[in-house]
């Protein structure tokens, strides 16, 4: 074990789920950590494990306790946890964005709330390095980090109207692509005609966890044709 | 338009609330897909059990009241949950039920008298043999309504809605079944004044609090407020004050987490919770309890009470094994006999010897 790393955290989570916490930022550090026990668990896998949920900085793993002690199961990821971890296989997106109007919705909010020109504000947003930390809030929902420091603007005090499916947006320090229209307390800086999520693929959600993402920018008439594309089932990217 | 003889339910009203559930859509957690699944997953394992389904067979919830027609052919189908009256075309049935319902003949169901007297019986379940058909998304036909997913076009029964019932061995074994009552003692509703006990696991952030909030926490009482639904049930009662803030980086979220929030009060994520979430959770009901909570009205009082992982599976497999025993407990309904159905079980004769 790498005495470098702190022994992660077993948290109580009722009798059917346990909390591995690696620690408590949002970190890609603590984030591989997270990722490595989940990949060990995924190629090894412990009887009586249901599923997984990695997140920024924990893990959390559903289990049937008529297969699995909370017990038992601390004792054999402890196993894992001191043998190497194994690397988890990354893939690379390029994703398509068009940060022209009407897709943009509060891109002049945004300027005014970071005293940024639009231009600048876009640039910023287009040419950061993301990661794919999670998904939550709604099936398909991907939060990344790797937002520059100068667009971490808080939430929206309320909620503003539903953004649509494909929305890029921002708030909290993190950048998010959303996979349907909801109420939001984030801020729309563009949209992608890619689904992120497609009950109609193989792969109904585009990215892994732990995924890098980079985006593009696309005009409108650019964005209106890979949209007509994307409405009848293609995927637009592969990963590089 | 279904061109088959079928058995299915059709929808002539309802109340919102009514949903299609199976046991949950699990295995997409990680990508953000909600389990969903019955709120009281005791009663609804129960339904399904009357009738030789799967325990986690797509059935009905129940939320408020709803009217329903059997079309096409005989259909067996069960109910059971928390205090409704249920009637066959009009005539009063008991609150548990296993029966078969002619095509042409209704079935409606409304909260009972207890739901407002005794604060208690949120929802109920109605299952019909071999479960519904309506078709899986994901692996699953669990309704999540905020995700616009499975059950019908993702949302709420409405009048006019067909659910068809799959047909297979367990509806043909079923229709041969008596009808009756379903006994199902370990759904025995919350009668008392008291509060309702629900017993919880402390974690994964009770360190976010103080020894003495701990205390208030488990002192209690707390109302359920009507902010309840399927995703999360408010309570109010004594503040519980944040040691550490209470803005947490977002973690995993499991059914029965009791989230404290900055308004210092209790929110109890139910089935439809999201998979992750940034409040600290000072516990986790347990398994055994979810239902009992799940069954709350507005105005219930709830107390907590912490007991060790150990108590917490013991109780879940009392109460499973207790359920297993659902196809013993059903009591035939009375029917005046007929003369054929004396002579099927041959008391004629023994009559006759008597009376020469």
């Amino acid at each position: 074990m790498n005495i470098l790393l702190p022994n992660p955290r077993y948290l109580l989570v009722g009798e059917s789920a346990l909390c591995v916490e690696f620690g408590d930022r949002i970190d890609p550090a603590l984030h591989d950590r997270v990722l490595g026990l989940d990949h060990a668990l995924a190629l090894a896998p412990i009887p009586g494990i249901l599923e997984t949920v990695p997140t920024y900085r924990s893990l959390l793993i559903h289990f049937d306790p008529h297969c699995l002690t909370t017990e038992d199961l601390i004792a054999a990821i402890e196993r894992r946890e001191a043998t190497a971890l194994p690397a988890t296989e990354k893939k690379s997106w390029r994703i398509p964005v068009c940060y022209e109007q009407p897709y943009a919705e509060d891109l002049s909010e945004v300027a005014e709330l970071t005293g940024l020109s639009p231009e600048t504000i876009i640039t910023l947003h287009v040419q950061a390095i993301y990661r794919v930390y999670m998904y939550g809030f709604a099936p398909g929902f991907t939060f990344l980090g790797g937002l520059p420091e100068a667009l971490a603007i808080s939430r929206r005090q309320a909620p503003r109207a539903p953004a649509p499916a494909g929305s890029l947006t921002i708030a909290g320090g993190q950048a998010l692509i959303t996979s349907m229209a909801m109420p939001t307390g984030w801020y729309v800086l563009g949209r992608t005609p890619v689904r992120v999520f497609d009950l109609r693929r193989p792969n109904i959600f585009l990215t892994d966890i732990g995924d890098e993402i980079r985006f593009e920018r696309i005009d409108a008439a650019t964005f209106a044709r890979l949209d007509a594309r994307a409405a009848s089932g293609d995927p637009l990217v592969t990963p590089l | 338009m279904r061109t088959t003889g079928e058995p299915s339910l059709q929808v002539l009203a309802a109340l919102p609330g009514a949903t299609i559930q199976d046991g949950g859509r699990f295995g997409h957690q990680r990508h953000g897909v909600t389990p969903a699944g019955p709120m009281d997953w005791a009663a609804f394992q129960t339904a399904n059990l009357a009738l030789g389904n799967k325990p986690g067979a797509a059935a009905l919830e129940i939320g408020a009241g709803i009217e329903l027609a059997c079309l096409n052919a005989p259909l067996p189908l069960a109910f059971c949950g928390g205090a409704y009256e249920w009637r066959r075309d009009g005539h009063s049935l008991p609150s548990s039920a296993r029966l078969v319902l002619q095509p042409g003949e209704t079935l409606s169901c409304r909260p009972g008298p207890q739901a407002s007297r005794e604060f208690w019986g949120a929802w109920t379940y109605c299952a019909v043999a071999g479960g519904f058909a309506t078709p899986p998304v994901m692996g699953s036909r669990a309704t999540h309504t905020r995700s616009h997913l499975g059950g019908i076009d993702g949302r709420m029964l409405q009048k006019g809605d067909q659910l068809p019932a799959a047909s297979n061995d367990a509806a043909i074994l079923a229709v041969t079944r008596e009808e009756g009552e379903i006994d199902a003692t370990w759904l025995t509703p919350h009668r008392s004044p008291a509060p309702i006990n629900l017993r919880v696991i402390p974690g994964p952030q009770d360190d976010y609090f103080s020894r003495e909030m701990i205390e208030r926490f488990y002192a209690g009482p707390f109302r359920l407020t009507p902010v309840m639904d399927r995703m999360a049930y408010r309570l109010e009662g004594p503040k519980i004050v944040h040691a550490k803030g209470y803005n947490i980086v977002s973690d995993g979220i499991a059914e029965g987490a009791i989230q404290i929030a900055g308004d210092q009060q209790p929110l109890v994520l139910m089935a439809d919770h999201q998979p992750t979430g940034g409040y600290p959770k000072i516990a986790h009901v347990i398994r055994a309890d979810l239902g009992h909570l799940a069954q709350a009205r507005p105005g219930a009082s709830l107390r907590f009470t912490s007991v060790t992982l150990t108590e917490a599976r013991e109780a879940l497999f009392a109460l499973e094994a207790a359920i297993l025993t659902t196809p013993r407990s059903i009591r035939p309904f009375y029917r005046p006999p007929t003369t054929e159905s004396l002579s099927r079980v041959n008391l004629v004769d023994g009559v006759i010897d008597a009376l020469s």
